[in-house]
């Protein structure tokens, strides 16, 4: 997920307490992120015939780094250069209120979408907002022939009708809770992993 | 720190000014696309509050406006000149009472945005008051010589001409001292405000001295009211001493660029071909003028100060 | 008319140099007796204890913009801030509607004063005809008629010729011309003192130097001439040091300060706040030391308010399109206490700068407290603390700085001709 929604951030819990609060459980190491973003190209690969018109699009912060791994595992399994591009959805949310603005991120969209099939990544999908506003985005760059979406991982609580094609993991959480992609602590270059924070008193629902 | 609105560079610190440079060259990219529009201020509705008339800088406001999908709207109170001055207090009240999210004032007199945006609950942008200050197009032209020079800490820029009635030159020393450059001023004496110094910035009655080495050199506009003997003897006689050409451009470093915010008087602060060629980046000011402003609407459009106790 | 009995106070009265606890006896309208303990049966008493018991402050300064601007403020509102601020006597300059160059405006400022007003109105006519700076009015006339000095103030008079002549000719009824000293050639569009403010706010600036040219000029006329000038609001100390020198030299100069230019300096003007526009300009920091440092010295001779009201829709505009002047009757007092409390005068010297030294430049019988003189009285609580809001105040006008301000001191009773006019619980009692 790319940004926290304020109606998260006001009904407390995790996101309104300071770090030190939160307990901290790891989800997905990197060996897990690595096997899953492989069978996801491999997924990829068997659901669409032209990979030729394949266009990954990652969405800023944590989707970017995914889409550049996917764009390298869809040239192991299936020899393609895929089209990398970045596409920041801030200017597109729903919920710019009269508070602080939110600061921009990267938008770098080298090749036109035009009748291409755009595969948006993104690291967290939770309400769908943001996939709703990286498709708005992205019609106004053009009209893909199709959009599918790939979410390392999905923790429910959607509020509008969006579909994730390709997960990673489904991690039922609660509303409180953050989910985040980051880099862990004394980690090798490059090297990635999803944690859960949530209030002191207990983990992750089930 | 930057309050609810942009009265002025002066109010801003280093670290408001980064935001803001930052934020436009975002907008940069929408202006590259091809739908130049984005949905992010849709239903918000900019006031353009004129007083004084400006086609160049209300028409980029505009479009910045546009581009972000508000709704704008020109408002110009009666220009009479012979009319007694109404109110403030009124005209504030008024457009206070149409609900805008955001309200760019033009006036000829320093001070007016700032009482307005005392009255108003929407945030004020100052488009220029008076000799005070113009905060958006210094903002352009650090975006500007951000992009040309990579950098503006170090940077020696020199201001060349009426500095005593120019907010341009007022508000462009805030912005480069605060970003850390160093700054001069040049112009004739009868043109140089008193103590300009406690500004910050060193002033030269010689030209040439005032370019040597200079990495920026911004001509500002003179009126022709100006020239016509009062303050300076003639046209002729400021040319020769504060216009520029590539003769005293050669003072300057040799990868210098030239600014000015327009528009110019060829043959008196700029020769005809500094105008239009490198080293000058004019249109490039101008570019980066819409997008600067597409970040300071983005920024500021639709807080308002109610909203803010409440929230 | 029952006598009055000013009782327990502390006396300041610089004409006698007493400063002590005394009682102060009025009756038929003037003093009576100023003792340690005076006993008076029959007379109503005012308690003044832990109070200072002074002459009646005299203003040389101050518009009434009656006749002619009476939505500004009027002789019967500027009268009552008058009493209300411890003045009882104010003397009122003429650029009234119409001006006051003639006999028949004269009297009318009078009449209204005498059914209106509180407060005793001296007014001061103008010097030239229609404030014009050309021909001079008819002194002698006006002088009959009551006016008691000649200003065309805020009209300077551009032409030195025709200074000369108005100074030469004022020797005929022996009263003082009083100048507002501004070389408006130099004054150009100026609105703040020519600085480092005026660079800052991009506003055209006024330079002090404008003010010591024709400070020079009229003091250099007066020596030539024999007259009595009278300076009005000086603010720079470049002026303070002429009239010094001038004094040194013999010539006939007295000359006055307004609270506002002896405690606020150019930094106000920082907020574009029309409330802060003023002619002449606020000024440094320096030169509000040289004015305090003029007053203990007796270089200028006294504190002038120069009252100006304006309306709150003539204020509320652009910086430079408001007119500029402030009111100064209400609070003039807190303010000047303000050098008292900061060593700058001692008690004594700030009251005869409010009292006798006024009264010595026009030449009148009132500030001091002997018997035989006027029964104008002032008392007042040196650490009376409030607030002063200018919408409760007396004034028609809002126009102040210190709208809003917490001061210290107050008048608390104010007696004219032996009567109370004012008390700070009951407000101002006509007579």
């Amino acid at each position: 997920m790319a940004h926290e929604t304020p109606t998260q951030r006001a009904s407390g819990g995790a996101a309104s307490r300071g770090a030190d609060a939160l307990s901290s459980r790891v989800l997905l190491d990197d060996v897990a992120i690595r096997r899953a973003l492989m069978r996801i190209a491999h997924e990829i690969v068997e659901r669409n015939d032209d990979l030729s018109s394949l266009y990954l699009v990652g969405v800023p912060n944590g989707g970017v780094p995914l889409a550049r791994q996917l764009a390298r595992n869809l040239h192991e399994v299936a020899g393609l250069e895929a089209v990398v591009g970045i596409l920041d959805t801030t200017l597109y949310r729903d919920d710019l209120t009269a508070g602080a603005r939110p600061p921009l991120r990267r938008t770098e969209m080298p090749s036109a979408v035009d009748d291409r099939v755009v595969i948006l990544v993104d690291d967290v999908a939770s309400t769908g907002r943001t996939i709703r506003a990286a498709m708005d985005a992205l019609m106004d760059f053009g009209r893909p022939r199709a959009v599918q979406v790939v979410a390392l991982i999905d923790r429910g609580h959607r509020e509008l009708p969006i579909k994730i094609d390709y997960v990673g993991k489904n991690i039922p959480t609660r509303r409180g809770d953050l989910v985040k992609l980051r880099t862990p602590e004394s980690a090798p270059e490059g090297a990635l992993e999803v944690v859960l924070l949530s209030d002191e008193e207990g983990g992750a629902a089930g | 720190m930057m309050g609810r609105g942009l009265l002025g560079i002066e109010d801003l610190d280093r670290s408001d000014i980064e935001v803001i440079l930052e934020t436009a060259q975002h907008m940069q990219e929408v202006g590259r696309r091809d739908v130049k529009k984005v949905p992010t201020l849709r239903g918000r509705t900019i006031v353009n509050l004129f007083f004084e008339a400006s086609t160049r800088t209300r028409t980029s406001f505009e479009i910045a406006g546009k581009r972000l999908s508000a709704d704008v709207v020109n408002f110009t109170p009666s220009s009479s000149s012979l009319k007694k001055s109404e109110s403030i207090l009124d005209t504030a009240k008024t457009l206070d009472a149409m609900d805008p999210d955001a309200v760019v004032i033009r006036h000829g007199v320093a001070g007016v945005p700032k009482r307005i945006a005392d009255e108003l609950d929407a945030p004020v942008i100052n488009a220029g008051d008076g000799a005070h200050e113009h905060p958006t197009q210094a903002l352009l032209d650090l975006l500007t010589v951000q992009e040309e020079k990579g950098r503006i800490d170090g940077l020696t820029v020199t201001i060349i001409g009426d500095i005593a009635h120019s907010r341009v030159a007022r508000s462009n020393i805030y912005g480069f001292l605060k970003m850390g450059a160093e700054v001069r001023v040049a112009g004739p004496p009868t043109l140089m405000p008193a103590n300009v110094e406690t500004l910050g910035v060193k002033a030269f009655g010689s030209l040439r001295e005032a370019l040597e080495g200079a990495d920026v050199v911004m001509a500002l506009r003179i009126q022709h009211e100006r020239l016509s003997g009062a303050l300076v003897p003639s046209v002729r006689e400021y040319a020769a001493t504060f216009g520029l050409d590539r003769a005293k451009l050669r003072f300057a470093k040799d990868d210098a660029i030239v600014m000015h915010p327009g528009p110019v008087n060829r043959g008196v602060e700029l020769a005809h071909d500094l105008a239009d060629h490198r080293p000058s980046v004019i249109l490039d000011q101008v570019r980066n003028g819409v997008a600067l402003r597409m970040a300071v609407l983005y920024l500021l459009a639709g807080r308002r100060r109610s909203r803010d106790r409440e929230g | 008319m029952p006598r009055v009995l000013i009782r327990g106070g502390r006396v300041l009265d610089p004409a006698s140099g007493r400063d002590g606890p005394a009682d102060v006896l009025l009756a038929d309208g003037l003093v009576a007796a100023v003792d340690t303990r005076i006993e008076a049966r029959d007379a109503e008493v005012v308690d003044a204890s832990g109070c200072w018991v002074t002459p009646g402050f005299v203003d040389l300064h101050a518009h009434l913009r009656e006749p002619g601007q009476e939505y500004k403020e009027d002789i019967a509102s500027g009268g009552s801030a008058a009493v209300a601020g411890g003045f009882t006597t104010v003397a009122c300059m003429a650029n009234t509607n119409p001006v006051n160059d003639d006999p028949s405006v004269t009297d009318y400022i009078l009449d209204r004063a005498r059914q209106e007003s509180p407060a005793r109105v001296v007014p001061v006519a103008a010097a030239t005809k229609g404030l014009a700076g050309r021909m001079m009015t008819e002194m002698s006339a006006l002088v009959e008629a009551g006016a008691i000095a000649f200003s065309d103030d805020g009209h300077t008079i551009m032409d030195s010729g025709v200074q000369r002549r108005v100074l030469e000719y004022s020797r005929l009824v022996s009263r003082p011309v009083i100048v507002h000293a501004e070389d408006r050639t130099l004054v150009g569009e100026g609105v703040v003192n020519e600085g480092p403010v005026s660079t800052r706010l991009g506003l055209p600036g006024n330079p002090g130097v404008a003010e010591a040219v024709h400070v020079a000029r009229d003091l250099m006329l007066a020596e030539l001439t024999g007259a009595h000038v009278h300076v009005a609001h000086v603010s720079t100390a470049a002026a303070v040091q002429l009239i010094r020198d001038a004094r040194a030299r013999g010539v006939h100069v007295t000359a006055e300060v307004t609270p506002h230019h002896l405690t606020l300096t150019e930094d106000a003007a920082l907020g574009f706040d029309t409330n802060t526009k003023m002619a002449p300009p606020l000024r440094t920091a320096a030169d509000v030391r040289a004015l305090r440092e003029g007053l203990a010295d007796g270089t200028l001779d006294a504190i002038a308010t120069d009252h100006a009201p304006h309306a709150v829709h003539e204020k509320e505009v652009e910086f430079t399109a408001a007119p500029p002047g402030v009111l100064g009757l209400e609070t003039a007092l807190a303010v000047v206490l303000e050098l008292v409390r900061a060593g700058d005068l001692s008690p004594m010297q700030l009251v005869a700068c409010l009292t006798a030294r006024p009264a010595a430049v026009l030449g009148l019988r009132c500030g001091r407290l002997e018997p035989g003189a006027p029964g104008d009285v002032t008392v007042l609580d040196p650490e009376r603390s409030w607030v002063y809001d200018p919408a409760k105040g007396y004034s028609k006008s809002r126009n102040s700085p210190w709208a809003g301000a917490e001061l210290m001191g107050r008048a608390v009773t104010t007696l004219v001709a032996g009567r109370l006019v004012y008390h700070v619980d009951r407000g101002v009692v006509m007579p």
